[in-house]
């Protein structure tokens, strides 16, 4: 009888909560957590296209790691530097900022789907100072009507 | 023989939540001590870059090679069929598998990168004896659990032996690795020899039993149930057996280095130079972990409670000569400079050719002994969850020679 | 270069004139100093990077990348090495020499039998057959095909039990946070590190930074190369002069040797 009654009540907070999160899901989101405003980077394009990079991006730092770091294989444009260097986010003081600001490019998305990145524990999270073609201009760290509406 | 009844403990005294609740402290303070050394880096304690092992892996070392000695008892009962060793069996599985965990839980907290543990259990080197180690751990515990559920199990006990042999072979397998971990390396002097694997056997039927008899004694006593003295006795020796094993083992070990006048210098070091090393070694190890308990088992004691106290105080001298043990082998084979240019003196800015201190820190203490309140707790909820514990123990329960007018024996 | 075709020139009285050949021999001398350098440079870069290969090529096995370090060029007092691999490598001291990495150390070694001393560089040795890699249960330390010893970091746990395999004292633990690493060297906390031949560097066809540093403004004494090569500086002297291995013995034939040890 307890049993029943536990199977009961679970299912009862499965179909409860599965309700909210489809209600959520519909909604337009002018009450939920804000989209992230993902700055833009250098240049006219990522090495790939935008949504294959939002969906496999994980993939080929993974690919690209294991390439330059076991066999020694060092394509510029898909070095992490490279990345860093297009996507560089100028602070206040235009200078790139680093990931520990909540404006850089990686965390301006990591943040908003709170998938934890290490990737800077060891490497550098801006490019190294000196380099001027990295970073560019305060305007992009200011929402658009462009960024606000995720449409990139 | 009458057949045993096991039951678990009740478990509901004040004391119980206590020890509970004691347990559980240490426990969260061991969290907060790994929360801390991998939030701010391993610069928070003790260990540097020349003692890379410190603390956490004394305990942890102490605790894993427990946990495979702890399993002998069982072993004793099932592969070699002494009747009286049967009923403490299945609380030999359990304190082995919660040993093993409090090590391992130690080890894996103490990583530089604990958040890799995933990696670590999907990318093996199967070169590397570290990596042949985690996983026979991880076997032993299914290995272990297994033999516990035949035992447990009434219609599977046809199977007890079977399991018993696999885990007694695996176990053994898995201390010869322990000590390989330190035998296999040839840089450092204090470790590269075969001799590291049986003397870390050795060692861990040493300190399995000693741990095994506290806890026996001290979950008897606390739950008021009876114990007699043919298994105090029998448990006793057998520790004595164990410990002059060691010391046989460890005698065999530095006098075999004595004659190779390239060791010399690393046991010079151990035996004589070495401060806190060399006193470690003769007092704790030797006399209190060695010396002292074959004294206090072998010895004719007056009645039962003197047996009791004979055996349980040289449990706990094992259990402190044990510590100081593995403290000498990973500390103090550290500390002792390597040679690469022998015969020379040496110096430099990176602490070559010298003696390398050591400072344990607090978070290192909290991490170890956090471990050892794991491997209590697992033990504690067991007897109160399951049947490990013999109603009773007392000669006349388990004994097929019982005598009514058996003593101190 | 043209030829200059042999022309008649007249001049403008129709008679012959001297002064061509000498316009010949200066034109002549003038292509051969504007092309002999380059010819002898072809010559020079042919011979010490037969094996360039290209920055997306894969690294080979045909390459053994290995220094020969002369101590008797190797001064006491000096340090350069030491000072450039810190700096090319963004190595920060915390003022804790227990805990602050050093990837190459000077080391000073003296003969209490005869009292003779000398100092020599101490790095990773890139061993043929490392411990270090043997004892890593995840496989992060590894050797790389053309002999180059690493620690993939992605993969490294931090147990640091290469740090005890090592015969060398060779590697280093990242006790702290780091940042702002050098994006050509990253480095993290919770990982072991060690000497990595410069290998951003030498991908690129540079020396590593010690032995640049060394030949800059030390006393020379370092010779990077590859050991494969038969006709590279650093091969023809190792088959000319006697040099060791630091703990030979010890069967691991390391890529760094030293002369007058």
């Amino acid at each position: 009888m307890n049993l029943r009654r536990a199977c009961m009540g679970m299912l009862a907070v499965l179909m409860a909560s599965l309700a909210v999160v489809a209600h959520a899901a519909d909604e337009d989101n002018s009450s939920g957590v804000p989209m992230p405003v993902i700055p833009m980077g250098l240049g006219d394009s990522c090495v790939k296209d935008t949504d294959f990079m939002r969906r496999n991006h994980m993939d080929m730092l993974k690919h690209q790691r294991e390439e330059t770091m076991l066999k020694g294989i060092r394509v510029e444009q898909y070095s992490l530097k490279e990345c860093i260097s297009c996507h560089a986010v100028n602070g206040p003081d235009s200078t790139p900022v680093t990931v520990a600001s909540p404006q850089h490019f990686c965390r301006s998305c990591h943040d908003y789907a709170a998938v934890s990145i290490d990737c800077f524990q060891c490497h550098a999270s801006r490019p190294e100072s000196g380099d001027s073609s990295a970073g560019h201009g305060l305007s992009s760290i200011f929402p658009t009507t462009q960024n606000v509406s995720g449409s990139q | 023989m009458k057949p045993i009844t096991y039951s678990e403990i009740k478990g509901n005294s004040s004391q119980f939540y206590a020890l509970v609740a004691l347990l559980a402290a240490f426990i969260l303070s061991a969290l907060a001590c790994a929360y801390y050394m991998e939030h701010n880096g391993h610069v928070v304690t003790g260990m540097t870059n020349q003692i890379v092992w410190g603390m956490p892996h004394v305990f942890a070392i102490f605790l894993i090679v427990a946990a495979s000695g702890a399993l002998n008892v069982a072993s004793i009962g099932t592969v070699f069929g002494k009747a009286i060793y049967k009923p403490l069996g299945r609380l030999s599985g359990l304190l082995a598998v919660a040993l093993l965990l409090g090590g391992l839980v130690v080890l894996v907290l103490d990583l530089g990168r604990p958040d890799r543990l995933i990696v670590a259990m999907t990318h093996y080197n199967f070169k590397s004896i570290f990596a042949w180690n985690i996983f026979l751990y991880v076997g032993f515990m299914v290995i272990v659990a297994a033999y516990l559920w035949v035992q447990m199990e009434r219609r599977m006990n046809r199977f007890t032996k079977t399991a018993g042999m696999v885990a007694f072979l695996w176990r053994l397998i898995l201390t010869t690795g322990t000590g390989s971990i330190f035998g296999f390396l040839v840089a450092r002097e204090a470790y590269d020899s075969a001799i590291m694997a049986p003397l870390f056997v050795a060692m861990s039927f040493s300190f399995g039993l000693a741990v095994y008899i506290l806890v026996l004694l001290a979950t008897y006593h606390g739950t008021g149930r009876d114990i007699g003295d043919v298994v105090i006795g029998k448990l006793g020796r057998l520790l004595g057996v164990f410990v002059a094993a060691v010391l046989y083992f460890t005698a065999v070990q530095h006098l075999a280095n004595l004659y190779a006048s390239e060791h010399i210098a690393v046991e010079r070091f151990i035996l004589m130079d070495g401060g806190i090393y060399t006193l470690l070694f003769w007092l704790g190890q030797v006399i209190i972990g060695g010396l002292l308990p074959l004294i206090l088992v072998f010895r004719k004691t007056a009645d039962s409670a003197g047996l009791k106290r004979a055996v349980t105080l040289a449990s706990l001298l094992v259990i402190i000569g044990g510590f100081a043990q593995v403290y000498v082998i990973v500390i103090g084979g550290q500390a002792f400079p390597l040679s690469l240019f022998p015969g020379m003196e040496v110096s430099s800015s990176f602490h070559d050719g010298t003696i390398s201190g050591y400072a344990p820190s607090l978070p290192e203490f909290g991490l170890g002994l956090g471990g050892v309140a794991f491997a209590g707790l697992i033990v504690l909820f067991g007897i109160k969850l399951l049947r490990f514990l013999p109603v009773s123990l007392a000669g006349s329960a388990i004994d097929p020679h019982h005598q009514l007018t058996a003593k101190g024996q | 270069m043209s030829r200059k075709t042999k022309k008649s020139k007249l001049t403008e009285t129709g008679n012959f004139d001297p002064s061509r050949r000498s316009f010949l021999g200066t034109m002549a001398t003038a292509a051969g100093v504007t092309l002999a350098p380059g010819v002898v440079l072809y010559g020079i870069t042919r011979s010490s990077s037969a094996k360039a290969r290209a920055l997306d090529a894969a690294a080979s096995s045909e390459v053994r990348w290995g220094m020969l370090i002369d101590l008797g060029r190797c001064d006491d007092g000096c340090n350069d090495c030491v000072s450039a691999c810190a700096k090319e490598n963004g190595l920060r001291g915390f003022d804790r020499p227990e805990t602050d990495a050093q990837w190459i150390r000077k080391v000073d070694i003296s003969d209490p039998k005869t009292g003779s001393s000398k100092s020599l560089p101490v790095m990773c040795q890139h061993c043929e057959e490392p411990p270090c890699v043997d004892v890593c249960p995840t496989g992060a330390s590894f050797k790389r095909a053309d002999g180059i010893v690493l620690v993939d970091k992605h993969t490294c746990i931090g147990c640091r039990y290469c740090m005890i395999a090592c015969p060398y004292k060779a590697r280093s633990f990242v006790h702290e946070v780091l940042e702002d690493q050098k994006p050509h060297a990253p480095r993290g906390k919770g990982t072991v590190e060690s000497c990595t031949l410069c290998v951003h560097r030498v991908d690129a066809d540079q020396q590593p930074a010690c032995v640049e540093a060394c030949s800059d403004t030390g006393g020379g004494a370092m010779l990077f190369g590859d050991l494969n090569d038969p006709d590279s500086e650093i091969s023809q002297r190792v088959a000319k002069y006697a040099s060791q291995q630091i703990r030979a013995d010890l069967g691991l034939n390391p890529g760094i040797r030293y002369r007058n040890l």
